[in-house]
């Protein structure tokens, strides 16, 4: 497993406890794992999503991601309705650890609670909390 | 003891290094008061030769004679098992190894269940089937249990024939009873097959579950269940008991099955009172992570050679524990190899004519009984299995042939079955001959 | 210098059976037709399966060389913890294999099956006499199948009381099995720590035990190969509040005839006939999971049940609180033989004898390897005993290189990364059935691998090199799933 600094944490997103990223593009809300959580779990192999039109509420597991032992649930960082799913990731589960912020994202979410998104934490605030 | 190769000196030395006065003082760790006050109440020691002649007082108590002919199936077969079958499976390196979880010294069971769930989806013509199930019984319940919970309109019932083997559904309403789910059996109609009609009106179901060749041996319909299940968006799951039924009829894959549970038993295996035998297990592409149990992947090792290991574990308990679809850990593998063995004698030309003789003698048995004064319950087609309608006083008839010639005529289905008074369940396969049934037929006149 | 058992030799590759499929090969001796063939009608039949066309030496030579690439308790020392690979007699296989029982039908009738049916009753009588309970069920087909056949009891138990409770606590020392086992009965796994000897405190479940908890799981020896010596103490508190202990006998082979289940307040406990009655594991199975119960469970048991009245034995399934039948039909017949066998070769001493050469062969390997291997819970250990890769930390070794290049050194490795509880487990479960020869020799192996890891580690990081292939790729395996050929 990588250092602390060997690891990328755009400025860009907003991140979560759970080690994931979140990024507002117009109306919509894309999300994903950083490459803390990609790198802890190891090679992954296989991604379980939701389907378009699910509803979620903050906090509410929407999927997980499986590496060859192990299982993580993923949680939802702000409730809304999955608009899109990353297909790609069918065929192709290692692109979140080849680019976990641009190919390797999981869900598109319509967010039914603005501030939710406001809430996360910038990335000042998450490598605090890394480092504890 | 012969398996206990300690000498005293053995066990002097080794106290030396435990630290230990004495073998007892190795269980000082367990208070006094946890330990039995009273020794094992089970008799003494016998040698290889005792065991040998009290096991063979036991064995003939069984009327299981080499002479004996049985026309006798409902779930557990009678067939030719060729002699290379016991000699190869009784090859220690399969019979005492453990489960391949370390590849590199296991690739041969490794090998050979990928051989054999390869061969299980070509004979049942599915996509995917697992490394084996306990039996049929409970690999069908599993099958339900996935239909349940996939359900979308949460319904919890689930759909089952009655002429699914009676004790595979008593194993259903086991299983899914406790989670909060229900079996709602669809009734038989007078041709000996699931009444459609009747299924067509059951409301808020999750699935159908179909066994064909069914319990009386009928061949059912499956495309039309399977139009019906698509109608109702549900998943269809088709069942077995006799594999070798579809070296000759069309399989539940091509006829739509979501899900198929087996009995293997009829692939090499003996019939050993009911058990072990193989359940088989198998599905669409769809489903491949909603099975239960092992299955066996093929990949490379680090030098770029081709091999096989264990795969998609995260389904199972080890992993996913509480979460897990179920808690199968030891399946019955050996037996899965026996019946690749099988699979693999037989060959393409020998399942086909194996499949054929079956059906040719049940046909011909058949036959004889009507000539003999039975009458047949049903005109439906079968595979190597049908109803009778026996004459009044068969039962103890059957019962002297038993004793008196080791001949197993029918069973009795109305203790399955109470509306069915003197109807019996008949079977032949390729090991009864034709003078074998001109025997029986001329013994029940 | 101790010779080391692994060594090459000739290796022969083998192609999948469809590789070597010739067009109008059989292997089989078909039956002669001797009735006239009786055509289906062709909406009914299909094509012919696809299966391979070969001859009879095809089939013996690949089925043997592929033999030849497996590892078993025959060929060599198999110490896998928790999983008791003993010795498998050989005249186990002569006694399931007579015509009277290979060929027994399941449906034949009791008047015509008495031989089984006694066999069963015998075994049943014997297994309750080893754990001390009341009655035993044959009918689970595995361990897990056992696990769930007791909990749908303790599950009966609390809906014939009235009430059904929703959750059971499971200790982390537990098999995956055990969560497993109680989700399909529907109740949610309270999962608790054991205390920091590696055994489970009484306060830890007084703390929780409430009366919507249907009981605890308990596997005793645990999987750290520790005693749980508060049992009693721990089954008193959940009685207290109307639960039920379940107790997971896969680790019974330390305590025949020092302990018996069933007088320590357990309600209900599964033995494993592959485990502890040396049943050969045939590869992951068919297995034998039987459970025993205390009378309080009795009416719950599985139907068919056989009794013995006067002489005669029979199936009964009139039992209106039974669970109801988990098996086609009575279990894994073929197993039980095996394991009736082996009790009565056996006899009381020897059953005995065997958990205390059990137990003095993990607790020599344990004082052997001190100092060579980490030891996290260094306390008298049961039939197994628990290491890990703490010292081998510093040169980047692995228990999974360890693990490795002990089979070039020709041993099957220990359990590796169970029990969870301790990070790198590496669990060694010896059996009785290995002498001290045997054990000297793996012993000098994990001191020499010991030492490479420090002198040569890119040769553990390399291992296995003697075997058929070397690591697999897991990865791609998962990704790409090839499940058929």
């Amino acid at each position: 497993m990588k250092e602390l600094k060997d690891l990328n944490f755009p400025d860009d997103v907003k991140y979560t406890k759970d080690h994931e990223w979140a990024k507002k593009t117009g109306e919509l809300v894309t999300i994903g794992i950083n490459d803390y959580a990609q790198d802890q779990l190891g090679e992954i192999v296989f991604v379980e999503l939701p389907e378009v039109g699910d509803i979620f509420s903050e906090g509410d597991e929407f999927g997980s991601v499986e590496s060859v032992k192990a299982v993580s649930e993923i949680y939802i960082p702000i409730s809304g309705e999955i608009v899109e799913i990353n297909q790609g990731l069918e065929d192709a589960p290692e692109l979140v650890n080849q680019s976990c912020y641009t190919d390797g994202w999981l869900v598109s979410i319509k967010p039914s609670n603005a501030s939710e998104f406001e809430s996360l934490m910038d990335k000042a605030a998450y490598l605090d909390m890394l480092k504890g | 003891m012969r398996y206990l190769p300690h000498t005293q000196d053995d066990i002097e030395s080794m106290l030396k290094i435990t630290g230990h006065a004495t073998v007892d003082d190795l269980f000082n760790c367990i208070p006094d008061y946890l330990k039995t006050k009273q020794s094992l109440d089970i008799p003494e020691s016998l040698t290889e030769w005792e065991l040998n002649a009290h096991m063979e007082q036991l064995a003939s108590l069984n009327i299981a004679c080499k002479t004996y002919k049985c026309f006798i199936g409902a779930g557990s077969y009678d067939h030719y098992i060729p002699a290379i079958i016991p000699y190869l499976i009784s090859r220690s390196e399969f019979m005492t190894a453990y489960t391949p979880y370390q590849p590199e010294v296991s690739q041969g069971t490794l090998q050979g269940i990928y051989e054999f769930q390869t061969m299980i989806t070509e004979l049942l013509g599915m996509d995917i089937a697992t490394a084996s199930h306990y039996d049929c019984g409970t690999a069908l319940a599993e099958a339900c249990l996935i239909a349940l919970r996939q359900n979308k309109k949460k319904s919890y019932k689930i759909a089952v024939s009655s002429l699914v083997h009676p004790s595979h559904r008593q194993i259903i309403q086991t299983y899914i009873h406790p989670a909060g789910y229900e079996m709602v059996e669809i009734p038989y109609t007078k041709e000996g097959l699931t009444d459609i009609a009747a299924l067509e009106k059951m409301e808020g179901i999750a699935g159908i579950a179909i066994q064909s060749p069914n319990f009386f041996g009928n061949i059912e319909n499956l495309k039309a269940f399977k139009s019906l299940s698509d109608a109702k968006d549900i998943l269809f799951i088709v069942s077995f008991t006799e594999a070798l039924a579809y070296g000759l009829l069309k399989n539940p894959g091509s006829l739509g099955a979501d899900l198929v549970a087996g009995e293997g038993q009829s692939l090499g295996i003996a019939k050993s009172f009911g058990g072990p035998g193989l359940g088989l297990l198998a599905g669409t592409q769809k489903q491949t992570r909603n099975l239960p149990g092992r299955l066996i992947g093929k990949t490379k090792d680090a030098n770029g050679a081709d091999g096989f290991v264990l795969t998609l574990a995260t389904r199972e308990q080890h992993i996913r524990r509480e979460k897990a679809s179920s808690n199968i850990c030891s399946n019955n593998g050996l037996n899965a190899m026996t019946a690749a063995m099988y699979l693999s004698t037989v060959g393409k030309i020998g399942i086909r004519e194996i499949a054929q003789q079956n059906h040719d003698k049940a046909e011909y048995l058949k036959e004889s009984l009507m000539k003999s004064g039975f009458k047949s319950a049903f005109s439906t087609p079968f595979f190597n299995e049908f109803v009778m309608k026996v004459p009044n006083g068969y039962e103890k008839k059957r019962k002297a042939l038993i004793d008196k010639k080791c001949i197993f005529a029918g069973i009795h289905l109305e203790p399955y079955y109470p509306e069915l008074k003197l109807h019996y369940l008949f079977c032949a396969t390729e090991t009864i001959s034709k003078s074998d049934i001109d025997h029986l037929a001329k013994e029940v006149q | 210098m101790i010779q080391q058992p692994g060594t090459s030799g000739l290796i022969f590759n083998e192609p999948l059976l469809w590789e070597k499929s010739r067009k109008g090969r059989c292997a089989m001796s078909l039956p002669k037709q001797d009735v006239d063939r009786s055509v289906l009608d062709t909406d009914l039949t299909g094509d012919a399966p696809n299966l391979p066309e070969l001859s009879e030496l095809d089939v013996v030579r690949h089925y043997t060389r592929l033999s030849q690439w497996n590892f078993g308790v025959d060929s060599g020392m198999y110490p896998l913890g928790s999983c008791t690979m003993k010795y498998n007699p050989k005249t186990n296989e002569v006694q399931a294999a007579r015509q009277g029982f290979a060929s027994a039908h399941p449906l034949s009738g009791d008047e015509f099956s008495q031989g089984a049916l006694k066999l069963m009753y015998n075994l049943e009588q014997h297994l309750a006499k080893i754990t001390g309970f009341h009655a035993v069920t044959l009918q689970p087909a595995a361990g897990a199948h056992g696990e769930f056949c007791g909990m749908l009891m303790i599950h009966a138990y609390h809906a014939k009381n009235g009430r059904q409770r929703s959750k059971i606590i499971i200790p982390d020392t537990a098999h995956g099995t055990n969560p497993a086992s109680a989700s399909l009965c529907g109740y949610e796994s309270v999962n608790i720590k054991s205390g920091p000897n590696g055994i489970l405190e009484p306060e830890t479940i007084a703390a929780i035990m409430d009366e919507d908890t249907a009981g605890i799981m308990i596997t005793n020896p645990n999987t750290l190969g520790l005693f749980e010596a508060n049992i009693k103490e721990i089954a008193d508190i959940v009685h207290s509040k109307g639960g039920l202990v379940y107790g997971d006998g896969a680790n019974m082979n330390a305590i025949m005839g020092i302990v018996k289940p069933g007088e320590i307040g357990i309600d209900v406990l599964h033995l494993n006939l592959h485990k502890t009655f040396s049943t050969p594991h045939g590869g992951g199975g068919p297995g034998s999971g039987p459970v025993a119960v205390g009378k309080t469970l009795e009416p719950f048991l599985p139907i068919p049940k056989v009794v013995k009245e006067l002489d005669t034995y029979k199936f009964i399934t009139n039992r209106p609180d039974t669970i109801g039948r988990i098996h086609t039909f009575y279990g894994h017949f073929g197993i039980m033989v095996r394991a009736y066998a082996y009790i009565l070769s056996m006899g009381a001493k020897g059953l005995a004898d065997a958990s205390k050469l059990a137990v003095l062969n993990a607790n020599y390997i344990k004082e052997s390897l001190r100092g060579t291997l980490n030891l996290p819970y260094d306390k008298p250990c049961m039939h197994e005993c628990v290491f890990n890769d703490q010292f081998q930390k510093e040169y980047h070794i692995t228990t999974m290189d360890m693990a490795k290049r002990l089979l070039d050194y020709g041993f099957h490795p220990p359990t590796v990364y169970f029990p969870l509880v301790v990070e790198g487990a590496f669990m060694v479960e010896p059996t009785e059935t290995e002498s001290k020869e045997d054990i000297d020799q793996f012993i000098h192996a994990v001191k020499s691998i010991a030492q490479e890891a420090k002198d040569n580690p890119e040769q553990l990081k390399k291992a296995p090199r003697l075997t058929k292939v070397t690591r697999m790729d897991e990865v791609l395996a998962a990704r790409k799933p090839c499940l058929r050929g």
